[in-house]
């Protein structure tokens, strides 16, 4: 089709920079320990693209459409190689399908696994009540996780240091479009800013909880393959801090004593079983299937 | 372009694409936004999801300053027999070259 | 000297030239434009309906990732044509002002189920295929915002049919149950799919008048035989049957033979009372109503922000805070804070 080539044309280089990544375990690393990290982590990004397409259709304007599209495609570009990471790394984790089923491991791990073995952060499973908390929640989770990667991309795991490096630019983005719709929100109209403060409000005990130490996380960041949220949590505040006051919103005290187990335990919220019924439901039927 | 601001929606930007270094920055359509922070943004959102620049601008539709298509002629016409400005315009001797 | 000063539209129609936004056309010309871009715009948007349902069902990542790559990029298209409509000066927020009200129209396809997974493949082959046969031409219409806008979308709508068609061949590699599913959503697709090109040129209302403006390049007839003629041996390859007794090779004439859709139906639809007409638009209209406090915010904000660009030395502090946070927000683009 000639006629189309003129005038406008596609970029031409698409590269995978995933796609020659050492996938051995380093040495001295316990496989078990790098695939609950890792499993972590793509759960965190599987679980928010799967809350951020709900949007496409349904956001105030195209634009925001578009733009939260991207965001979800992101994340689940970044979920995808972390399960395969967790799969090649503790192969037990992946489960049972019926014997000769085509279902590649990031799917089976997707698609098969009940709500218990999620390891998500409680933050990104809830559904957004509006567009604020879909600003809000995508303000905090990618000013945690942008801290994180920027630490990962050093990791011993050349695959977690090669998604980190791939995802730092696409974290930045989501920080920075959030943050820019955060102020557009928080200084808008008298709704806007009531529905930003409650948005805050709701969320911010599930940020502060996402920013506790898991036990995984620390023997992680030990043995030089992940990053302890302890550590980035200076960094997030600096972020988060000056964007709230100049917006106006003061988050909630956050003297909450810590639950007992949060998402990194595979505690969850009562919305997230619901969430994993409509996501697993087409997978689920067809075990044998090809897609 | 809109020349006026409607009251019931944001503004209208035009979107301009470098598809890499060494081209000009090219038309590629327009968004709409409430600034122009914003409107880079959604430029993005919307233009560049295949590969397709390495910058962008936006320029409010509203800044933008069209000629009339009615002045074409006064405007275009009289440089179309300026044949003297173009190089074919001139006889060289055969064998001469680099010129 | 008498000069003509302008290029009358019917000598730039002759030359095959490209009509501009601000060229003199006749008013019968730009609202005929306006409704079929705003129609075009209004099918691309209630069209990520009827599969961004299953976003959220996607039976594999890679299929997640392409199907919300593809509702997006339909969200994408019913951008361009708005903006193609806004050249002429219908606003955006207008025209979906009518498609709420019911007095424009969407592409009757939308107004169908889709029941089954399978059904995101079909759409993408049949759909989307009889939608490229449709729109390629589109291309070289007579109105050049139009024209460019389809540039892009048929090229964003090849990797649409492409994946459809590569979803439900893989389908049809898998199971008993997945390749019944496949048939059973082309048996319910097919008619719908050939009605897309519209009634016959004998029925069409506008189909001669936007042919002699060059809106249109080809009579809905020629299409709809193009399209069989095209699907016809994709559908053998894919081992699936298309539903029609009367579709067989015509050897005279060099293209199949097929059968007259209902075109009873294909009115019902279009009149709105399709099987999904209802749901369709009461599904935009709450997203319209849900974001009303969006822009409303966001307008508001650009207003204090231009305010304040315009004089800030007479404008109280608390007013000057956009200019402030615009700040704060600079800080954040940068790349990432920790460079080493």
């Amino acid at each position: 089709m000639s006629l189309l080539d003129d005038g406008w044309a596609f970029g031409a280089e698409f590269a995978d920079p995933l796609a020659s990544l050492d996938t051995s375990i380093p040495d001295g690393v316990d496989g078990a320990l790098l695939a609950a990290y890792a499993l972590g982590l793509a759960d965190d990004a599987l679980v928010a693209a799967q809350r951020m397409t709900w949007w496409c259709s349904r956001a105030p304007e195209l634009e925001l459409d578009l733009a939260w599209a991207n965001v979800a495609l992101d994340l689940l570009g970044q979920a995808r190689p972390l399960l395969v990471r967790a799969a090649t790394a503790e192969p037990a984790l992946v489960p049972a399908l019926p014997a000769g089923s085509p279902i590649p491991a990031e799917d089976a791990l997707a698609f098969f696994r009940e709500p218990a073995g999620f390891r998500n952060h409680r933050l990104v499973e809830g559904a957004d009540a509006d567009f604020a908390q879909a600003v809000v929640r995508l303000l905090l989770l990618s000013t945690t996780r942008l801290a994180v990667f920027e630490r990962l991309r050093h990791s011993r795991d050349q695959v977690l240091a090669g998604v980190a490096a791939k995802g730092v630019p696409e974290l930045a983005y989501h920080r920075d479009l959030a943050a820019q719709w955060f102020l557009v929100l928080a200084g808008g109209t008298e709704e806007s800013r009531r529905r930003t403060v409650a948005a805050v409000a709701a969320l911010w005990p599930l940020h502060v909880e996402a920013l506790e130490t898991h036990a995984v996380e620390v023997a992680a960041a030990r043995a030089g393959v992940g990053a302890d949220p302890a550590d980035v949590r200076e960094q997030v505040a600096a972020v988060l801090g000056p964007l709230l006051e100049t917006a106006g919103v003061v988050p909630p005290p956050s003297g909450r004593a810590r639950p007992a187990a949060t998402g990194r335990d595979g505690a969850h919220t009562a919305e997230f079983a619901p969430l994993l019924d409509e996501m697993q439901s087409v997978a689920r039927a067809h075990p044998m299937g090809r897609w | 372009m809109n020349d006026q601001p409607h009251t019931d929606e944001w503004a209208v930007y035009e979107v301009f694409v470098r598809s890499r270094r060494g081209l000009n920055h090219v038309h590629v359509g327009s968004v709409h936004a409430p600034d122009p922070a914003l409107a880079l943004r959604h430029a993005r959102d919307v233009y560049t999801r295949r590969n397709e620049g390495v910058s962008l601008w936006v320029v409010p539709a509203a800044a933008i300053t069209a000629s009339d298509p009615g002045e074409k002629e006064a405007l275009f016409e009289p440089s179309a027999d300026k044949v003297f400005r173009h190089p074919t315009a001139y006889q060289v001797p055969e064998g001469v070259s680099h010129l | 000297m008498a000069q003509q000063t302008v290029d009358t539209f019917e000598g730039l129609l002759a030359r095959g030239e490209r009509i501009e936004p601000g060229d003199p056309m006749p008013e019968a010309y730009r609202s005929a434009l306006v409704r079929q871009m705003a129609q075009h715009a209004h099918s691309e948007v209630i069209g990520m309906q009827p599969e961004g349902a299953w976003i959220g069902r996607a039976p594999s990542l890679r299929r997640k990732a392409v199907l919300l790559a593809k509702v997006q990029d339909e969200a994408g298209h019913g951008l361009y044509l708005y903006a193609a409509c806004e050249t002429l000066g219908a606003q955006r927020a207008e025209l979906t002002r009518l498609l709420l009200a019911g007095a424009q129209k969407y592409s009757s396809i939308f107004a169908y189920p889709t029941p089954s997974y399978a059904d995101v493949g079909t759409i993408g082959w049949l759909v989307d295929g009889a939608a490229i046969v449709n729109q390629v031409p589109l291309c070289r219409t007579s109105f050049g915002p139009y024209a460019r806008a389809m540039v892009r979308v048929c090229k964003e709508e090849s990797f649409h049919q492409r994946q459809g068609f590569e979803l439900l061949w893989t389908m049809m590699q898998g199971t008993d149950v997945q390749r019944a599913l496949v048939q059973e959503s082309v048996d319910r697709f097919w008619w719908p799919a050939l009605m897309m090109f519209g009634p016959p040129d004998a029925d069409s209302a506008h189909s001669a008048q936007s042919m002699a403006w060059g809106i249109k390049r080809h009579g809905n007839d020629e299409l709809r035989q193009r399209f069989v003629d095209m699907t016809v041996p994709q559908a053998e390859a894919l081992g699936v049957t298309l539903p029609d007794p009367d579709l067989r090779w015509n050897p005279e004439r060099g293209s199949h033979d097929f059968g007259e859709p209902d075109w009873a139906e294909f009115r019902e639809v279009l009149a709105g009372r399709g099987p999904c007409s209802t749901e369709r638009l009461a599904h935009r209209q709450r997203a319209h109503d849900d974001g009303a406090w969006v822009r409303e915010a966001a307008r508001a904000y650009a207003e204090k922000s231009s305010r304040v660009h315009a004089d800030t030395s007479t404008i109280p502090a608390s007013v000057v805070e956009p200019v402030e946070t615009r700040r704060v927000a600079e800080r954040l683009t940068t790349r990432s804070e920790e460079k080493r």
